[in-house]
């Protein structure tokens, strides 16, 4: 009992359902069976990040992934379904087409993870070390154009605040663009009301 | 306790002792409530409704009335549609107990007592709370009936549209706290009930009604509760459901609705520190999350979780009086209040506090500064904040989110623990009489 692991049996675990899932994913055919096993999976990948003292990236993980972009998946296929249950049929090529860039994600990460010279064996008190030590206001920071040391080595002065900037002008777009989508199609509807009533 | 168990047991297995003590107290407390809920439920809806509302079931006032029904529920047959999609339909009550039990993992009870104690705990709060949706989208949809799939249709659009203003309610509070940590966010409130955030300017006090509204669509509650809408879908997502499965979702409501309401209270009313500092008065609470062991401290503690979890019930409590008060918006007008009312306004009460922070930088009513590092920002980084603020906080609620809530926090980076905090009242009012520590912690 003295030599158990927590850290190591935890992120067995988290890995463990990840997998099951990722894997349940891929097999199973209705879409939203899909988008509940991606649920479940893309919630093990965030704890593995609470797991690696990554709070901030599990906490958006599970806002942005798990809680927005699959809540919106099902309010899709529940918007557009035909039938009860939307199943989706795979054909042979998109298996090979899936097969081959699936493949080829492994080989690059298999050679990328047999790279690494000496493993460490997990610390149990690096996690909460790592959260203690970096607070998420350092990242508002370098938001705000103030480098780190390491960006400063590598010549990113300006922190991250031009990549910052960038994806707010473009969610910006997004947001005025969606708005402009739904305005005309409201408004040639009210002109063919309009045409129906002269004619 | 882990430290101090570990002294007589192995590491391992004191650990595991404590985690299993915390999460039974957790799941002591969301049962218990639950229970006491629907039972207030009862007597409220009976009083607004000039009827008595339960009053036999287990002698003076209809007290058992919640184990009978759950005796009632454990007995029903437990029935599934033909249609339904059945792991599905059998799995999502649960998805939502889980999420909304999970969300009490990084919920401080009182000064420095949350189970795990994170610095991004509020931010966590929400992306779990989130996660609550699901069980009824899925619900919804796996039932494979029309008013199933409408109640469910009707929950997403309105779940997520509620996240916004929420997010922006919850940012002025990180924002004038500088920090996302809710342990720092209620130390912050010790003293007068003049400290507390909801006072801290007109804004605050304007948001956290915008707050509590969005809280009670975002928990599906009346007049939000379109997703049930008992007159035209029967009973929407739950429709299909019976016995102790159907129970489930509403263990799940009532505990989110818990949920919320003490991190109203976390986040605007003070917390676990009482109207009145006693404990401070008397000198025997925690200075913050890092002091020692102390039976004062634990003594003042226990009040401060009493504390809570009243406010959390008074909050629990308003919510029903509004739900059999108010009667049920239509789904336009759900969108409308979302949209053209509660967000702006949230975004105004932003920009309007983060002003007031720069034009005040000590507070007017808030007296002890606790992080001293809040207020000797860097005059660069403040102004960029500022102008950040103004351009991401109109785009985009969620950015926003990540932005500014890391932007307020830099000050705090520093992390000093409430250091600068003392109790400002000693001064005027040096002995507590026994009055005023027995009204303290009401």
């Amino acid at each position: 009992m003295e030599g158990v692991n927590w850290h190591s049996f935890y992120f067995l675990l988290f890995g463990m359902t990840a997998c099951v899932f990722a894997v349940a994913v891929v097999l199973t055919g209705s879409i939203v069976r899909m988008a509940f096993y991606l649920t479940l999976c893309l919630g093990a990948t965030a704890g593995l990040f609470f797991l690696a003292g990554a709070g901030f990236v599990g906490a958006m993980q599970l806002l942005i992934y798990v809680g927005g972009t699959l809540v919106l998946l099902i309010f899709g296929v529940m918007l557009t379904a035909q039938g009860p249950f939307v199943s989706m049929k795979t054909r042979a090529g998109e298996w090979v087409v899936g097969g081959v860039v699936g493949a080829m994600l492994l080989g690059l990460l298999l050679q990328a993870a047999f790279r690494v010279d000496d493993w460490m064996g997990p610390d149990p008190g690096v996690a909460s070390a790592a959260m203690e030590k970096t607070p998420p206001g350092e990242l508002g920071i370098r938001l705000l154009g103030k480098p780190g040391d390491n960006e400063q080595a590598v010549g990113f002065e300006s922190g991250y605040l031009l990549p910052f900037e960038i994806v707010s002008v473009h969610l910006l777009v997004v947001l005025i663009g969606s708005a402009y989508l739904a305005r005309t199609k409201r408004r040639r509807r009210a002109t063919d009301a309009a045409e129906a009533e002269e004619s | 306790m882990a430290e101090a168990l570990s002294e007589y047991l192995w590491p391992s297995v004191a650990y595991l002792v404590t985690g299993v003590v915390h999460a039974l107290l957790l799941l002591g407390l969301v049962a218990v409530g639950t229970v006491i809920f629907i039972w207030m439920e009862r007597k409220i809806a009976g009083r607004i409704q000039d009827r008595l509302g339960p009053t036999r079931v287990g002698g003076k006032f209809g007290w058992l009335q919640t184990v009978a029904d759950g005796l009632k529920l454990a007995t029903k047959e437990d029935t599934m549609p033909r249609d339904a999609d059945p792991i599905l339909f059998k799995l999502a009550p649960y998805i939502g107990l889980c999420a909304s039990y999970a969300t009490f993992i990084v919920l401080p009870f009182a000064t420095g007592w949350a189970a795990v104690s994170s610095s991004i705990s509020i931010f966590l709060i929400i992306a779990i709370l989130g996660l609550e949706v699901f069980s009824v989208i899925l619900a919804g949809y796996a039932s494979g009936s029309k008013w199933s799939l409408f109640g469910g249709m009707r929950e997403a659009a309105q779940v997520v549209s509620y996240e916004v203003p929420l997010g922006l309610c919850v940012l002025v509070p990180v924002m004038i706290a500088g920090t996302m940590d809710l342990n720092a966010i209620g130390e912050m409130q010790r003293g007068w009930f003049t400290n507390w955030l909801v006072f801290h300017d007109p804004f605050t006090f304007i948001v956290f009604w915008v707050y509590l509204t969005c809280a009670t669509a975002s928990v599906n509650r009346a007049p939000f509760d379109l997703a049930e809408a008992e007159s035209e879908l029967v009973a929407g997502f739950h429709t299909e459901y019976s016995g102790v499965r159907w129970s489930v979702f509403f263990m799940a409501e009532y505990n989110s609705m818990l949920l919320v309401s003490m991190l109203a209270s976390i986040l605007f009313l003070g917390g676990w520190h009482g109207p009145l500092p006693v404990f401070d008065w008397a000198g025997i609470a925690y200075e913050s999350a890092a002091s020692p062991f102390s039976w004062g401290g634990f003594l003042a503690n226990v009040f401060g979780i009493a504390n809570l979890i009243l406010k959390g019930f008074l909050g629990v409590a308003v919510m029903m009086w509004v739900r059999w008060t108010l009667p049920r918006l239509r789904i336009d007008q759900v969108m409308r209040t979302c949209l053209k009312y509660c967000t702006p306004i949230a975004c105004f009460c932003f920009l309007g506090a983060a002003i007031w922070c720069w034009a005040f930088p000590g507070g007017v009513l808030l007296k002890p500064a606790p992080f001293a590092g809040v207020r000797e920002t860097d005059e660069m980084i403040f102004t960029l904040s500022a102008e950040a603020t103004d351009g991401v906080a109109n785009s985009s609620g969620e950015e926003a989110d990540a932005g500014e809530a890391a932007t307020g926090e830099v000050a705090a980076s520093e992390q000093g623990e409430p250091a600068a905090q003392q109790p400002n009242s000693v001064d005027s009012n040096a002995t507590p009489e026994p009055a005023a520590l027995a009204g303290g912690e009401q």
